[in-house]
């Protein structure tokens, strides 16, 4: 009561509290080092992939963390002396497969689950967050059994079929949730005036949701794209490789490998992701945290 | 006739669990025959003796038998653990940190947590690539950096070497994880109420006493979710250990997923390769476990009803 400024604003909270020097030791200093340390690396990719090929092996003659004469040579290489461009389109052509076929499964189970509440919905409910627990680390070998008896070896289904399991789970849960914040008068609305469920499905539900949808469709891109042990094992030939398979195989030539490609590839291949998220930042955030709290 | 028909038809369209069947069809395929099978099948696998391109069968516990002799895979758990409980332990204190000064206001602080969850988004193998870079024996610039400053006469041996190697994984594996899991505390952190730390003040705590008695308590089962994904995804990593080390120099970096990984394809003998990734059932399941009462105390805090 004494002083009016405690409950101006929640974002400020008590912060007036500290004097700058406080928060430059307190906040600044230590953010700053754990931001360096967390960007060092993405630093280092992109400065060693215009890097001259002389100066990558000679630290002592040129100043590592720096280049004056930065080279395109390596992306060059890169994209057009390499299957790079195929293992990109590969990589894009699984990932947006495998999300579409899971956003659409979830959706239908995601509005079951929450809406239609059938008998069980509250078990299966749980047993898909049980779902999302179980790691491809100890499904991938029963999975290459089970790929190799559909015939689905080394082509693209394998992966795109195989996916929607680790991403079905995560979607449906979250799209639970934003079903769940959908008011049901809405829906008595449309009932009475004689609406089917999937006319209330793709008229009324789905617009309302669409912020969830895109949340869950952009997590599901990046899942699909980080996905390494199942496209390690399912895919053999190099020409339907995904860029993270791909480029770990690819330019180590026996004993000498190629850092300035090696690295131009993984900054290429990073950056389709990072430009996806710099236009959805909030709905990454909104996916990460709202599997987590629901 | 065409009547009976008529409302058996109109049975199955509308009554509610024939509905609800319907509409999760879809996603029970592709878990039921991408998931559920394989996984059952794995633990039948474990028990045969099978090869690439050989059934096998079934041999009782002799694939356990062998594992549990062999020096690599107890090598191989020895290091599982202790590469999920440092780098988790780690992964917490600096991602809960880094959530409390995130939470500070400040300047450009939309920017800078966006910029913050990069190496989240960034597919774990090419930021695994950089790694390599960084570590390599000859031209590491963390050994230039401190050549340069006259800390080190040599160039340190970051993966050839057994524990520099498990140090050097360890914190990549940090590096990767700490902005997932500060970014959803710092989520938590913003749903609770300033009235409470108003009234803490106004009460005379000092910071660590708000945070102890009042952020920790209410973050608690945040935490407990957040950390259960966390162990479980550490615990079953294969990615960054498969590019930074491949289980080397002589298998000290070995995680239960990698060898298993190594035994069952690269080895072809199947059985031994799913035992050892059967293996790893217990330990999830204590982790789910962990997970469960993390969110029924969520459940508690909230009231009975919440949804």
């Amino acid at each position: 009561m004494t002083d009016a400024v405690i409950g101006r604003d929640d974002t400020e909270g008590m912060s007036y509290l500290s004097t700058l020097p406080r928060r430059l030791v307190t906040l600044y200093l230590p953010l700053s080092i754990i931001m360096i340390v967390l960007l060092f690396p993405f630093y280092w990719m992109t400065i060693t992939a215009v890097k001259p090929k002389e100066h990558l092996l000679d630290l002592n003659a040129h100043n590592p963390f720096w280049t004056l004469s930065p080279t395109l040579s390596h992306i060059e290489e890169l994209l057009f002396k390499t299957d790079y461009p195929l293992w990109l389109w590969n990589t894009m052509f699984i990932a947006v497969s495998a999300t579409a076929l899971s956003l659409v499964a979830s959706v239908f189970a995601a509005y079951a689950i929450t809406r239609i509440r059938y008998r069980g919905a509250q078990w299966i409910g749980g047993s898909i967050f049980l779902a999302y627990l179980v790691p491809p680390s100890i499904l991938f070998i029963p999975l290459a059994t089970v790929v190799f008896e559909y015939g689905l070896f080394d082509t693209p289904f394998a992966l795109i079929l195989t996916y929607p399991t680790i991403l079905i789970p995560f979607s449906t849960w979250l799209l639970m949730g934003y079903f769940k914040t959908i008011p049901y008068e809405l829906e008595e609305c449309a009932l009475i005036d004689g609406a089917t469920r999937w006319q209330i499905l793709i008229r009324i539900i789905l617009p309302l949701a669409v912020p969830g949808l895109i949340s869950a469709g952009i997590f599901c891109l990046t899942l699909c794209w980080n996905e390494f042990i199942y496209a390690l094992t399912f895919i053999n030939s190099t020409e339907k490789k995904t860029v993270p398979v791909a480029i770990v195989t690819a330019f180590t030539d026996g004993d000498q490998y190629r850092w300035g490609s090696l690295m131009a590839g993984a900054l290429v291949g990073s950056l389709p992701l990072v430009v996806l998220y710099a236009f959805f930042v909030e709905h990454y955030v909104s996916a990460m945290t709202g599997a987590v709290k629901e | 006739m065409n009547r009976t028909k008529a409302s058996s038809w109109e049975q199955l369209r509308n009554n509610r669990n024939w509905l609800g069947f319907w509409f999760m069809l879809p996603a029970m395929a592709f878990l039921v025959l991408f998931l559920v099978y394989p996984l059952g099948l794995g633990i039948w696998l474990s028990f045969t003796d099978a090869r690439i391109g050989d059934p096998g069968k079934f041999v009782g516990l002799e694939n356990y038998e062998w594992i549990m002799g062999d020096s690599k895979f107890q090598t191989a758990v020895f290091f599982t653990l202790l590469y999920t409980f440092v780098a988790s332990v780690f992964k917490f204190g600096i991602g809960l940190y880094l959530a409390l000064l995130l939470n500070q206001s400040m300047p450009f602080k939309a920017m800078i947590r966006a910029v913050i969850l990069i190496p989240f988004i960034v597919p774990t193998v090419l930021s695994a690539i950089a790694f390599w870079w960084i570590f390599d024996p000859q031209f590491s610039v963390i050994s230039w950096s401190l050549r340069q400053l006259g800390w080190i006469d040599g160039n340190i041996n970051f993966l050839g070497d057994a524990w520099n190697a498990r140090w050097s994984v360890i914190f990549a594996n940090v590096w990767r994880g700490v902005p997932f899991i500060a970014i959803t505390l710092l989520a938590g952190l913003q749903t609770l109420p300033p009235s409470l730390y108003e009234a803490a003040t106004l009460d005379g705590a000092t910071r660590w006493q708000m945070f102890r008695h009042v952020t920790y308590p209410l973050l608690t089962p945040i935490i407990a979710v957040v950390m259960t994904f966390s162990v479980l995804f550490t615990f079953t990593d294969f990615q960054l250990i498969k590019v930074l080390t491949n289980g080397g120099p002589a298998g000290a970096t070995e995680l239960m997923a990698t060898m298993s990984y190594n035994t069952a394809i690269l080895g072809s003998r199947i059985g031994e390769g799913s035992a050892v990734s059967t293996a790893m059932v217990p330990f999830l399941l204590a982790a789910i476990m962990f997970s469960w009462f993390g969110l029924q105390r969520r459940k508690w805090q909230q009231g009975e009803d919440n949804d």
